[in-house]
């Protein structure tokens, strides 16, 4: 279980966060959706240890830890692709870096079939569209051995078709590679399609305004009756937060 | 041929056709400008006189290449992971710019002898420069959310600079070597002219004083040459590491 209690941080004058609190079950999915400038950005720079908290304590697995560098995966909206390697090396990067080489192959060649990259192994970046580069980078996520994933927009870049495509093959890789998955997103039917768990987030200090238990039916339809209900009435609270 | 090759090259031809006709037509002598065809005869035909220095010549440029990057790749890398020795270099950097080589030639070859070794430092001293700037520009050019990413792989500092930094920087390491070997022979050929016994610029020298303009004229043109094969083969170079920048 990921637990995140009394995050403290102030930038001079503004209070990011005032003593907010947060947890993520074992094997969950939770989903952060908030106005734009709200902190999630702080919150995972403070979760990855590239901004320094005040006060308040990160708890992973039940060991306290400073912050998650090196114990979590991370995702974001862009690629970060490197340019000069291929998609399979680009994949594999984790694993080399960790020197743990052993059928990590044999696995990223499994994961670029079950995304549909068979046969672009040896292209590079530039070769291919964005959309394959995400999922390559998706790939490389997945590729990390921790356990952990903080996923940062990872799909806001792309377009609708390959977005949808890409939201199932998330929810797939979840169960199937047993994840604890952490994600930030402006896409409030995203987060309600995707996650467990929907914290809805008000700024300055950041504080979760809503908390929506989604059933464990996955996966959803966008169009479901009871969805598009709770859609409209997180884009309501949202507006009104504007 | 491209539109912009056809137009560099008419404009060659139009200068030395200029020349050529002048020369002939006005009659200038041979000790004061030499009309191109009889550089170019120069050239080819006394290729034994020639190449014997060019090779010294050419031997300083490319030891002063290695001496430059054996300095410039470790000084940049440390300059750049260590920001208060960049702070505490750079003054220095700038200084060995500031001073002109011409300046210090006379005394590279009172401490280092007629030898190849006071040109090779003095090539150096020229090139190391471009190539340090650059590359540590290249280093620091890295996006910052690539750096992230290493971070949180668990990469340490070699790794970082083994997978991401040097070849994120290696277009920039490239442009300060192209600019370094077009300047390079000017460190060999001022070192020369201080003082050698052999080399293009010791055959200038004597080829001046004996008003044998011509061949001064030649050892100009071998000089070119030779820059623009260092430029043509380090683009080589570039475009063979660096196929992933286009």
């Amino acid at each position: 279980m990921l637990e995140v209690s009394d995050l403290r941080k102030r930038f001079g004058d503004l209070t990011v966060f005032d003593g907010f609190s947060l947890t993520v079950p074992r094997g969950g999915f939770t989903a952060l959706v908030g106005p734009s400038g709200c902190g999630k950005s702080t919150l995972f720079d403070v979760l990855t240890g590239v901004v320094a908290k005040d006060n308040g304590e990160i708890s992973w697995l039940g060991e306290t830890v400073c912050h998650l560098g090196k114990k979590a995966a991370y995702m974001q909206q862009k690629d970060l692709l490197l340019p000069w390697l291929s998609l399979l090396d680009n994949a594999l990067l984790p694993t080399r870096i960790s020197r743990r080489n052993e059928g990590s192959r044999e696995k990223a060649l499994y994961l670029f079939h079950r995304l549909g990259l068979q046969g672009f192994e040896h292209y590079p970046p530039r070769k291919v569209s964005g959309g394959m580069r995400q999922r390559c980078a998706l790939v490389r996520t997945l590729m990390f051995e921790h356990e952990l994933v903080l996923l940062d927009e990872p799909l806001s870049a792309l377009d609708a078709i390959t977005r949808k495509s890409l939201q199932s093959h998330l929810l797939l890789l979840q169960s199937e590679f047993e994840k604890t998955i952490l994600m930030i997103t402006h896409d409030v039917e995203e987060a309600l399609l995707l996650a467990d768990e929907v914290l809805v987030l008000t700024p300055f200090p950041m504080d979760v305004r809503e908390r929506i238990a989604l059933d464990s039916s996955k996966p959803r339809k966008g169009s479901e009756q009871g969805l598009l209900e709770i859609k409209e009435h997180v884009l309501d609270e949202l507006q009104g937060e504007l | 041929m491209t539109r912009s090759n056809i137009i560099s090259l008419t404009i060659i031809l139009a200068i030395l056709s200029i020349w050529e006709l002048a020369c002939r037509g006005l009659a200038v002598p041979d000790f004061i400008l030499p009309a191109p065809t009889q550089i170019l005869g120069v050239a080819i035909f006394q290729f034994d006189i020639l190449l014997p220095h060019a090779a010294v010549t050419a031997l300083e440029i490319v030891l002063g290449i290695f001496l430059a990057l054996i300095i410039a790749l470790p000084l940049a890398t440390v300059m750049f992971s260590h920001p208060s020795i960049e702070q505490a270099f750079s003054p220095f950097l700038v200084v060995s710019q500031a001073i002109p080589v011409f300046a210090l030639a006379p005394l590279l070859v009172i401490w280092l002898g007629y030898g190849i070794a006071s040109k090779v430092l003095m090539a150096a001293v020229i090139i190391f420069f471009p190539i340090t700037v650059s590359l540590l520009e290249g280093y620091k050019n890295c996006g910052t959310e690539y750096v992230m990413l290493f971070r949180l792989m668990g990469a340490g500092f070699w790794d970082t600079m083994r997978l991401l930094y040097w070849p994120w920087a290696l277009p920039f390491f490239f442009s300060g070597l192209k600019v370094g070997v077009t300047v390079a022979t000017i460190g060999a050929v001022i070192g020369e002219w201080v003082g050698a016994q052999r080399g293009l610029g010791y055959l200038m020298i004597q080829a001046n004083a004996r008003l044998n303009v011509d061949m001064v004229f030649a050892a100009i043109l071998w000089l070119s040459v030779m820059g623009l094969t260092m430029w043509v083969f380090v683009g080589f170079m570039e475009r063979k590491f660096i196929d992933w920048n286009r």
